[in-house]
């Protein structure tokens, strides 16, 4: 979807400003709201790419002024209500109607081995590459109202396939159906002068990582 | 750096809660309560991200790979695989590519979409990577950005900025500053800097002028 997450190329955001020393969580609230979200994706009722929808979806002028966390925050509670967890009445009241059935929620005991284990955004589906490492490509002029990991600022741009990654879960379908269509993922090297026109460095170069269905043989 | 968090809890304990504070803590408690989430756990989970990773991770796998070049040579070809020999694995590191940098290369790391950032070995994104300057200008812009950081890029040295738009997650392997021959494999460890393995700043030895 077009909408302010999308940023690559926007102008007048202001300086970056790294922060000497900074801590991991700049409250105790940031923290909760980190551990919530891992706590929460412990029941797999979404997986991450509706995740990052989620966030995506939180308006525009909300987005830009929220920080962070806030950012996570309202995304898990979209997240929690869209998918049965919590009712929307529970939220505004944040008293309980009733208890969760099923699943027990993740044990402190459990947190480590939860960590380490291996989510399958890289699947072992056999499907054959579209292209290979060195063939140019130009990518879909397309702008779906739902979730996408190509950018407004590299649509209907040439490339060239720098390295196979293998076959993936396809984001923009996994977040708006879980439909995974596993498919090759590449890192595809753009010329900067291709995406940004002749102000950008003639050597330099932007790489994205682009699934099939992002691309055509150019 | 948790002294500062707990100085920020206490602080919370003795003023009235902000908006989003509140709104965590009511949800919090929801959660609890519904039986979806034990706070013990997120006691856990926060400790393993205050404490067990973090940038001194991925500075010892840079240090490795400076002292020994069959490292280096694994770390490029899978890089995974090579990270994993030091256990730093599991969420948001499941696919791991390494970037060298040379005297004519500069790679830079951003997720202009969201905040994808490798966790097992840089910990959790400082709030710069994921703030709207960064994500906006890294990939227009870069060797601005870089100036402006005080790592200013020569004219003849070829910038490439990787885009996370998948589940593939990069670290920078930074040049081994000169003036450290002979350095043990710790000792280097301890000048890697985060930024460095993003792709915004190059390693100093101690020698050299900080910024």
């Amino acid at each position: 979807m077009n909408s302010v997450h999308d940023m690559g190329g926007m102008h007048g955001m202001g300086p970056v400003e790294i922060e000497k020393n900074e801590p991991v969580f700049h409250s105790e609230w940031e923290a909760r709201v980190h551990a919530l979200n891992l706590a929460c994706g412990y029941h797999r009722k979404w997986n991450i790419d509706m995740g990052r929808h989620s966030r995506e979806r939180i308006a525009p002028a909300e987005y830009l002024a929220a920080t962070y966390y806030e950012k996570w925050l309202r995304g898990l509670e979209m997240l929690l209500v869209e998918n049965g967890l919590v009712t929307a009445k529970e939220l505004a009241t944040g008293r309980a109607e009733s208890k969760a059935g099923g699943a027990s929620a993740l044990r402190a005991s459990e947190v480590t081995s939860f960590l380490r284990v291996r989510r399958l955004a890289r699947v072992d589906d056999e499907v054959p590459p579209k292209f290979r490492p060195g063939e140019r490509v130009l990518t879909h002029n397309d702008h779906p109202i739902g979730h996408t990991r190509l950018p407004r600022y590299a649509r209907a741009k040439r490339g060239v396939i720098d390295r196979d990654h293998g076959v993936f879960i396809f984001p923009d379908t996994h977040a708006m159906t879980r439909d995974k269509k596993p498919q090759h993922c590449y890192s595809v090297r753009f010329a900067a002068r291709e995406l940004w026109g002749p102000r950008a460095g003639a050597r330099d170069s932007v790489y994205l990582d682009l699934w099939d269905d992002h691309l055509d043989p150019a | 750096m948790s002294d500062h968090r707990d100085d920020e809890h206490a602080r919370e304990h003795d003023r009235p809660l902000s908006g989003p504070a509140l709104r965590a803590k009511a949800l919090e408690s929801l959660l609890v309560e519904k039986g979806l989430v034990d706070p013990k756990a997120l006691d856990e989970l926060i400790d393993t991200y205050e404490t067990k990773v973090g940038p001194r991770n991925g500075a010892r796998i840079v240090a490795r790979a400076w002292v020994d070049p069959a490292y280096r040579k694994r770390l490029l070809e899978d890089a995974s695989a090579a990270i994993a020999e030091f256990g730093f694995i599991g969420r948001q590191g499941e696919d791991m590519v390494v970037l060298e940098n040379t005297p004519k290369v500069r790679n830079v790391v951003v997720c202009t979409l969201c905040s994808c950032y490798p966790w097992p070995v840089l910990g959790l994104p400082p709030v710069w990577y994921k703030s709207a300057p960064y994500r906006a200008r890294a990939v227009i812009d870069p060797r601005g950005v870089l100036k402006e950081l005080g790592s200013e890029v020569p004219e003849d040295v070829e910038v490439r900025v990787w885009d996370s738009t998948a589940e593939l997650r990069y670290l920078v392997l930074p040049e081994r500053p000169a003036g450290t021959q002979g350095w043990s494999e710790d000792e280097l460890a301890a000048i890697v800097t985060r930024d460095a393995m993003i792709g915004v700043a190059q390693v100093k030895s101690p020698g050299q002028s900080k910024r």
